[in-house]
């Protein structure tokens, strides 16, 4: 029996997430393969077969497959998932389109956003937006899961697995791609930057937002996040949403500006390395998860802050 | 064209849940509850196709105990046309209740089945996705806009750092992000007259369906406990701090 990691890729780049997930997979002690679906992804497939750990990269390729529509690509790891033991991929907004209904074509359960994989195919993730833990053990003959990618490190590079084609089933044609928009930004990818400059309803405006924290995130070269609340006001676009019904970031150092520190958006950056929080407010629930706590206004305070590294 | 919308009675977000003294489960007696914030979106979005003309009938449904009439009047008192409780006592898992959802939609036989994205509860956003599969039908999850257009939803999908839009074939699924609408707040007459409204409810057992739960659950615990912070003066004794205790360089670009 092996392991199949669901491969996830922006363009022609195989995406970090596929890293996290090949060194969780690695747990099992048995051969990985990689599954790289998609119309044209000859490069995508070499990038996956030069991960450290993975025997076989299995290549998917069709011109339907080139938006990878959850129907398709679901289709695919049913056909091929009887083989397997382990399904897994890392937790994002691609794998849990496809994942869940893998599983219920193979009648197995998933298990979302593993944080631990423990022996005899129990499982420890959270629950309530990360306020409580639950520990989980499976009876499946094919455990499907998703791994907090965080949690897991980057397999090495250095491999060189083979790469083997498949028979790919016909388009399901239940549903059609029309159009992607997104963001264009100079700044490193939220998900993956170093440091995050998260700002809250309290920045007032989207002029504030931009004119507040963007000098400070480009001083540091960090990304933004905002809130859910900051996101609403339209303040912030809806893509740097950090939080449970966002984005999950770990960086070295995430800095949350009049942030109140719900569970909904600590949920989404209280694996950080460093937390500094700055807030008017001493009693702001996010000096809970802050390392570094300053009680301040914002508005005198950040700007302080970036003039200091200069 | 018939909108079937499933919702799930959870604790009330704003609540700090406690586990039980041995560790089993959570403990959630006497706590608030509620909808499923997502699931509200999703009655939301089926009231308003009606209210665009597209939609002719809104049916509400639940799993659970007896005790999740209160959520389906919350439905009722929203707007919905019917409320269908499928009653049942054991755990229930998202495989499970996306092969009991599969036998509701049999019988009801709706167009448009809408599912919140993810349960606040267990945070598995599974359901849609697995009751889409085995029903055969296309899925728009995560959808943050939606239209009716020539048999099929057009709906725009919150996906990693941005946005993008599928058209599915009706009959189809779709599970709602709170984006997708802002709830209408319900009026208190309304939750009054949707107390006398009818409930129709069904035995899980007679479904025919095997919906028992794989998973077991082991062990509840706290999450371990970040080393407490503290808090610094100024925004030199912050950069300070980064830099020495943390070897932080913090040049700061140009
Ligand atoms: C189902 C569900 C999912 C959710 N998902 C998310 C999610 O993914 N991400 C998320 O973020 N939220 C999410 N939320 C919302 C969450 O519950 C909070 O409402 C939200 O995070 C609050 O945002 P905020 O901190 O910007 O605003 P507030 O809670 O209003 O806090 C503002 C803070 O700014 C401080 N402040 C004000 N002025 C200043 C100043 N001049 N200087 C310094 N500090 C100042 C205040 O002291 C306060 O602490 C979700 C909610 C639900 C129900
Ligand atoms: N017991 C239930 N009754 C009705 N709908 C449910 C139930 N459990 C889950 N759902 C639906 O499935 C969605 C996703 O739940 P989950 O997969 O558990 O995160 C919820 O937002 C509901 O729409």
């Amino acid at each position: 029996m092996s392991i199949l990691v669901l491969a996830e890729y922006e363009g022609t780049q195989l995406s970090p997430a596929v890293y996290h997930a090949v060194s969780a997979a690695q747990t099992w002690n048995l051969p990985v393969h990689v599954l790289v679906a998609g119309s044209n992804v000859a490069s995508i497939a070499s990038q996956a077969a030069a991960i450290q750990g993975v025997a076989q990269v299995i290549k998917a390729e069709a011109a339907h497959l080139g938006h990878l529509l959850a129907e398709d690509a679901a289709g695919i790891i049913a056909a091929i998932g009887k083989n397997y033991q382990v399904i897994l991929a890392t937790h994002s907004a691609f794998s849990r389109n496809i994942l869940p209904r893998a599983a219920a074509l193979l009648d197995v359960a998933m298990i979302s956003d593993v944080l631990e994989i423990k022996a005899g195919n129990t499982y420890t993730r959270s629950i309530y937006a990360g306020s409580l833990y639950s520990t989980v053990q499976s009876a499946d003959a094919i455990q499907v899961l998703t791994v907090h990618g965080s949690n897991f490190a980057l397999a090495a590079t250095g491999g060189n697995a083979e790469v083997m084609g498949m028979d790919v089933p016909a388009a399901s044609g239940k549903s059609r791609w029309i159009s992607a928009s997104h963001v264009e930004s100079d700044r490193p990818a939220l998900g993956t930057a170093k440091v995050v400059v998260s700002g809250g309803r309290s920045l007032g405006s989207a002029e504030k937002f931009e004119a507040v924290l963007s000098p400070l995130a480009h001083k540091l070269g960090g990304a933004l996040g905002a809130t859910r609340a900051a996101v609403d006001a339209g303040f912030a676009p809806n893509e740097i949403q950090v939080g449970q019904s966002g984005v999950v970031v770990a960086p070295e150092l995430y800095i949350a500006v009049g942030v109140s520190g719900a569970v909904q958006h600590t949920y989404g950056m209280k694996e950080s390395k460093v937390i500094v929080a700055i807030n008017q407010d001493p009693d702001a629930p996010i000096f809970q998860v802050a390392d570094y706590g300053l009680v301040a206004d914002l508005f005198e305070a950040v700007p302080a802050l970036t003039a200091e590294l200069n | 064209m018939k909108v079937l919308v499933a919702i799930k009675r959870v604790v009330d977000y704003n609540i700090k849940v406690r586990i039980k003294p041995d560790g089993s489960n959570v403990d959630i007696d006497n706590v608030k509850m509620g909808v499923n914030p997502f699931d509200e979106n999703a009655i939301e979005e089926a009231l308003r196709l009606k209210e665009k003309g597209i939609a002719t009938e809104i049916v509400a449904v639940t799993l659970g105990g007896s005790i999740n009439q209160d959520v389906l009047r919350h439905a009722l008192a929203m707007g919905v046309d019917r409320a269908v409780l499928v009653e049942s006592d054991a755990v229930l898992q998202p495989l499970g209740v996306a092969k009991l959802l599969k036998a509701v939609v049999e019988r009801e036989q709706p167009s448009l089945v809408i599912l919140g994205k993810q349960a606040i509860d267990d945070d598995a956003g599974q359901t849609g996705q697995m009751l889409a599969g085995l029903l055969g039908y296309g899925q728009g999850t995560f959808a943050s806009t939606l239209a009716i257009q020539n048999n099929e939803a057009v709906v725009t999908r919150e996906i990693d750092g941005g946005s993008e839009q599928i058209a599915v074939t009706l009959p189809a699924v779709l599970t709602a992000d709170l984006r997708l609408n802002e709830p209408r707040f319900v009026k208190l007459p309304n939750l009054m007259m949707a107390r006398k409204k009818p409930i129709e409810t069904i035995s899980a057992n007679d479904l025919g369906v095997d919906a028992s739960p794989r998973l077991k659950q082991v062990q509840v615990s706290e999450p371990p406990v970040r080393k407490p912070g503290i808090k610094v003066g100024s925004v030199q004794e912050l950069l300070e701090k980064l830099r020495t205790e943390h070897g932080m360089d913090l040049k700061g670009n140009k």
